[in-house]
């Protein structure tokens, strides 16, 4: 299955390649063709397995306290999953903190199973505690796809950390000088063939926000949040932002506070 | 020397503004310092900005008067040829502007990077995987002829395009070291020679 949609891919440029007219012509008709398989292979997406993986390991009793993340309250109550992430980050009164999914998730683990956060903060992306907290992602999204996104903005830690959040956005440091806006601060344009969400705006912070987590064709990796903004990052050629550190729950928030009202779309589907 | 604590002072000012309070600002400068770490060729310092690159973290651009006092002193850090050449060879030109490798922390060194031109730019007849942040370069040089005055100005831009726009969206490939002198010739060949299919179809 995995293989086939590879092929698939590949496939793509080179039927583009076949069309006439000019190159800006072909490029936007290249563009369509991503679009389209987006949509052929939409009915399939590979994350149900791994949302299948997480929703076993919600349920598995594990770590010094030998118990499930069953009682785990991601802000809508113990053990709530249905449309919990389309209401993240959130702040939450028992840790006193804006959270995000996996930050959430790590302090469940922490109280409830003894599994110490930096186990996952140290690991390697799709590696160890890091690819378990991927697939329980993909179990928690999956339960949210459909919703509105819909983050509770009266409290005063939300509001700082959406103005936090902004700030971060257009920061521009490192030897590229980039900073999010860069890419992201203007509408309708594209890196390569990759179309480029306004994340200023309401239309573009919804498709950018709404559709992630998500499975990465290009890679067959499942990609949570934490590793898209990472990965976002590295291209920026800043240095590595701390798993979890507040600069990403504050675009987070930045993100979801823009895009508020749009559909989450999650799992995602990506190039 | 006046000049750059000028534009700290202005850029401080904004980034104010923009913050609502100066605590706030020093939260956040908190929040970068503990939100970041070296990895690899990726050191935690490149979060720390130069005073332009604060200067033009608003959401808007700072006052015309701030951008031209940057664009001066950028313009400085603009190295013309030693030697008085400025055209390589277009076909190693156009492997540098396909390529968008280089200076992340999952590269090895600091050397050997691509131009990532293609990310932004169009530039020849044939690559259709082009981005649109900046401007089309298509035609480059048949356009524009390869006067002394167009020559050297295109160099200046790829070397520090913040010399002529202080906010550019566009990295500074000489100034921040992204590529070298030699690979800066390729791609003036690759945006002059008649034969560069930039410029022929």
């Amino acid at each position: 299955m995995k293989k086939e949609t590879r092929y698939a891919l590949l496939a793509i440029p080179l039927a583009a390649f076949g069309l006439a007219g000019t190159t800006a012509a072909r490029a936007d008709a290249a563009t369509d063709e991503i679009a389209r398989y987006r949509e052929m292979i939409a009915d399939g997406n590979p994350s149900e397995l791994y949302a299948a993986q997480g929703e076993e390991l919600w349920k598995t009793k594990r770590g010094p306290k030998n118990a499930s993340l069953e009682q785990c309250d991601l802000g809508l109550g113990a053990g709530v999953v249905k449309g919990a992430s389309a209401q993240l980050p959130r702040y939450f009164k028992d840790t006193g903190k804006v959270q995000d999914l996996e930050t959430r998730l790590m302090t469940c683990m922490e109280n409830l199973q003894g599994i110490d956060p930096k186990s996952v903060v140290a690991a390697e992306w799709l590696k160890g505690e890091r690819e378990k907290m991927a697939a329980l992602v993909a179990y928690v999204v999956t339960e949210s796809n459909g919703a509105k996104i819909n983050i509770d903005m009266k409290p005063a830690p939300m509001k700082k950390m959406y103005e936090l959040g902004k700030m971060a956005f257009y920061y521009r440091s490192g030897p590229m000088d980039f900073s999010c806006a860069t890419c992201h601060g203007d509408t309708g344009k594209r890196i390569r063939l990759q179309d480029l969400p306004d994340l200023r705006k309401q239309a573009g912070a919804a498709a950018g926000w709404g559709t992630w987590p998500a499975y990465r064709v290009s890679s067959g990796q499942f990609w949570t949040m934490q590793h898209r903004l990472n990965d976002c990052y590295r291209q920026q050629r800043t240095a590595e932002p701390i798993y979890g550190s507040d600069v990403t729950i504050a675009l987070s928030v930045y993100l979801a506070a823009t895009g508020k009202g749009g559909t989450v779309l999650t799992p995602g589907l990506k190039r | 020397m006046k000049n750059i604590s000028m534009i700290a002072a202005l850029a401080m000012a904004s980034s104010a503004a923009l913050a609502g309070s100066d605590d706030l600002y020093a939260e956040f400068k908190a929040m970068i310092d503990a939100s970041f770490k070296t990895t690899g060729i990726a050191a935690k310092h490149r979060m720390y900005q130069l005073d332009f690159q604060k200067a033009c973290s608003g959401e808007k651009d700072p006052a015309k008067s701030v951008m031209k006092v940057i664009e001066a002193e950028q313009l400085k850090t603009i190295r013309y040829p030693a030697d008085g050449k400025y055209f390589g060879d277009w076909k190693e030109g156009e492997k540098i502007a396909i390529s968008g490798r280089g200076l992340t922390w999952t590269d090895p060194t600091p050397d050997n990077n691509g131009g990532g031109c293609y990310n932004c730019h169009q530039m020849s007849h044939n690559e259709i995987s082009y981005g649109t942040i900046g401007p089309s370069l298509l035609e480059y040089g048949k356009i524009r002829g390869n006067s002394d005055e167009i020559v050297k100005y295109t160099w200046g831009k790829i070397y520090n395009a913040k010399a002529y726009n202080a906010c550019s969206n566009m990295p500074r490939n000489g100034d921040a070291q992204i590529l070298t002198e030699q690979q800066i010739k390729h791609l003036m060949a690759y945006l002059f020679d008649p034969a560069s299919p930039v410029n022929k179809k």
